[in-house]
């Protein structure tokens, strides 16, 4: 295997940790506002991610990195090419960060909601902007012989694209309820639980339009033949599971089964991709792909040096820290934090 | 204005007030370990709440400094793409590895600091919060060895068919000699920036008598903290302005508003230029000093600001390749007169708050809360010096701004994401301040319960 398939794989690798973590992570600040009937209930919600949604972050900020360093064409074309679709969600990102920490700095209720609002807000537009982001890497869009894309913001925001978006959100937001099932207690986890379930059903029902459509749309379901339907196979099977599971109660095994669909899905679409990386709908040959847009290979060699040594030590630490606040939060003043 | 323009102020203003945090989280992240590594060694509970109370200005800060730091990370994408396709060979590794190796490490760890008081052991929550400060600093270095490439590019070659820039030699990249005086600078401004934030806070409640046993000791170590930190910084900055000499003569001759070769040559006190930027109108020069700083020796030739714009042309092509002349000449003199001032300052603070002398040195007391200003001025004056010093160049020699901006983003997106950061980023820096006023104000046997 070359070095580019391996930082394709690498690239694919941070993506999946990033809507893995960063999934239930905007899930919880979606449905902060619906669970909580008071402010302890809210804070005890945030706290659930607390200590974990800055590190989450870092997977996105270390995907757009890598991204950067092996194969910096994708990098410059895609964020120059979805410029104020970026800016919104970076926008969206800084007030949810402030959000988390400065909220519950002052005991005054207009304070309190309107960083409120701005965690609501601060993980939904990402949700949503990550969709339609997703949904236009697997459509395609009108990148030229210089690998740029003049189109701006409107031709994103197509049917399929936003429908890809809302199929973030309600992914992540059942991801989230699965997570705060896990995380809070009694009343608060139960609502959460009832809350998971009915985006579940939302979320199974425009999974199953946006599969459909995706096979007239695109071609990342037929391209590579069986193996292909592989990885989407098994995100529809866990899925179903994770909606069965949660109905019946069996909390750990519904957040495992969510968490597979978000990995496989993941897959499915880089899978889909491959070798390309960005479409071109003017031309298949201004497309993007793994060595037309790639690094020297003694950069990614360099970088792979580093990233065999490092990402395991990351994953090692994080996996250490969910085991160190792996205790449900309670809505009890004296033990929140945030 | 053109997107150009408009790219270069967006970018400016991210910066300095992504700036504006990164210093504070730098240094305080340091002071608070010590403090901590006290509580763990003595068992004393006054280090605990020490650690804890400046812990809080650290997170207000901090949270700021993370979000705005994700800008950073993709506006080079958004705004200058011709740059990333040119420079990403290079200049994306160290961002990779920055986020890979820090980011992942002062996130993480800031999440077991701030959540782990009672779920750690007291020595795992001393690691978490060495993590927290060597996983800055780490950060730090990575992107100044992105930004040295910038200034002083190494360990590349230029692709004959692509014309992109590739990279030869990560070793050299690494140890680029401009990396080994700006990490230093950067690292001991920090330090010092930190220091005068703490001792200003502390003045405030020593004025008032308020909680002075535990404000005298904040007030003692910050002072020699800072003292350390400032008199390190005026040394490095001394044998970092030589090598600026060498390697970027231009920046060093508009800093110093230093027309004419000269040999030896004098330094400035105060000049003032003519618009067209290329003589002086009025002057007033130590003869030789210039040079003396220099080439510590009292000769030496120093090129002036006409003579490399001829060999510029020479070598680039004709084009102006003068940097605005009065903005990087009061930047220097702003930072350099800032940084000095803080170490007498911090020197007074040393040298009286060894006995309980200090609480009676009002004035001083006073001075030193509006003097956490000075650190500020200094960075950023130092960084628009840096930046603005390089002009027209992206990458010193190699590609100048118009060819690095992105061609598909029209002016009116740039437009309006500059207001929209603007705004935002302005609201959100007077909210910070609110709030470290009021925690840092607070007082301290109320926020020891938390």
């Amino acid at each position: 295997m070359d070095l580019n398939t391996i930082w394709f794989i690498l690239v694919t690798v941070l993506f999946i940790g990033f809507f893995f973590l960063e999934g239930f992570d905007y899930g919880v600040g979606i449905l902060m506002p619906f669970l909580s009937k008071d402010d302890n209930e809210r804070r005890a919600v945030i706290n659930t991610i607390g200590p974990h949604w800055d590190g989450n972050e870092v997977w996105m900020i270390t995907a757009g990195g890598a991204m950067f360093a092996s194969f910096p064409h994708v990098y410059a074309t895609l964020f120059s090419g979805f410029y104020l679709a970026l800016v919104l969600m970076l926008v969206a990102l800084i007030l949810r960060g402030v959000a988390f920490e400065y909220r519950s700095l002052r005991d005054d209720p207009v304070w309190r909601n309107r960083w409120d609002w701005a965690i609501f807000g601060g993980s939904l537009v990402p949700a949503l902007l990550w969709g339609v982001t997703v949904g236009n890497l697997m459509r395609g869009f009108a990148i030229d012989a210089d690998m740029n894309y003049w189109g701006g913001l409107i031709p994103l925001l197509n049917p399929y694209s936003l429908l890809a978006g809302l199929v973030f959100v309600t992914l992540f937001t059942t991801h989230g309820a699965n997570f705060l099932a896990l995380k809070l207690e009694g009343d608060l986890a139960e609502r959460a639980k009832k809350f998971g379930f009915q985006a579940w059903i939302a979320a199974t029902v425009l999974t199953v339009l946006f599969v459909i459509w995706s096979f007239f749309e695109t071609d990342i379901l037929t391209k590579s033949g069986i193996n292909g339907l592989i990885p989407a196979l098994l995100a529809a099977v866990a899925l179903l599971l994770a909606g069965f599971y949660a109905k019946s109660g069996k909390d750990m095994l519904a957040f495992i089964m969510g968490s597979l669909t978000v990995v496989f899905a993941t897959i499915m679409v880089f899978m889909g991709l491959f070798p390309r990386i960005l479409i071109s709908s003017m031309d298949a040959a201004y497309s993007l792909n793994i060595h037309n847009a790639a690094a020297s290979p003694y950069t990614l060699k360099i970088m792979t040096i580093v990233a065999v040594i490092f990402v395991p030590i990351v994953l090692i630490y994080q996996i250490w820290t969910y085991k160190v606040f792996s205790a449900r939060v309670k809505a009890d003043p004296e033990t929140l934090v945030y | 204005m053109n997107p150009l323009s408009l790219a270069r102020w967006q970018f400016s203003i991210v910066t300095i007030y992504h700036f504006f945090y990164v210093p504070l989280t730098l240094g305080l992240a340091i002071f608070i370990a010590i403090i901590e590594t006290k509580y763990v060694r003595t068992g004393d509970e006054m280090y605990k709440k020490m650690a804890k109370f400046w812990g809080k200005i650290f997170l207000i800060n901090f949270a700021i400094g993370v979000v705005t730091g994700i800008v950073q990370e993709f506006q080079f994408g958004m705004n200058w793409s011709e740059y990333s396709r040119f420079m990403g060979d290079i200049f994306g590794a160290p961002l990779a590895i920055e986020a890979l190796l820090a980011f992942y490490m002062e996130s993480t760890f800031i999440g077991l600091w701030v959540f782990g008081w009672d779920k750690l052991t007291k020595k795992q929550h001393l690691a978490a919060a060495w993590m927290v400060a060597i996983g800055s600093n780490i950060s730090a270095l990575w992107i100044l060895i992105a930004n040295s490439f910038m200034q002083n590019p190494v360990g590349y070659t230029i692709d004959p068919e692509t014309g992109r820039a590739l990279m030869s030699d990560f070793g050299a990249l690494v140890f680029n000699p401009n990396v080994l005086h700006q990490f230093p600078h950067v690292l001991a401004s920090g330090v010092s920036l930190a220091g005068f934030v703490v001792m200003a806070f502390s003045a405030w409640h020593l004025l008032r008598k308020h909680d002075v046993t535990f404000f005298r000791p904040s007030f003692r170590m910050a002072a020699i903290y800072t003292l350390v930190g400032s008199v390190f910084v005026g040394t490095i900055g001394h044998i970092q302005g030589q090598f600026m000499v060498e390697h970027q003569p231009m920046k060093m001759a508009v800093a110093e508003a230093h027309f004419e070769t000269e040999d030896p040559a004098a330094l400035s006190i105060f000049t003032i230029g003519n618009w067209e930027q290329t003589e002086e109108i009025f002057s007033i020069r130590i003869p030789t000093l210039l040079s003396f700083m220099t080439y510590s020796q009292p000769y030496g030739e120093i090129k002036g600001i006409n003579q490399l714009q001829a060999e510029f042309e020479e070598t680039y092509g004709p084009r102006d390749y003068v940097p605005p002349v009065a903005i990087n000449y009061w930047s220097f003199r702003t930072m350099i007169g800032a940084g000095g001032l803080m170490v007498i300052l911090a020197f007074l603070g040393v040298l009286w708050s060894k006995d309980r002398k200090l609480d009676e040195k009002k004035g001083y007391l006073k001075i030193m809360i509006y003097a956490a200003a000075l650190p500020y001025l200094a960075v950023t004056t130092g960084w628009i010096l840096a930046e603005t010093g390089r002009w027209p160049w992206i990458v010193y020699g190699l590609q100048t701004i118009e060819d690095a901006v992105s061609p598909n983003v029209p002016a009116w997106n740039v437009a309006l994401s500059l207001a929209l950061m603007t705004v935002l980023y302005t609201v959100l820096t007077i909210i910070a301040f609110k709030l470290a006023v009021k925690y840092g104000t607070s007082d301290v046997a109320i926020k020891a319960k938390e």
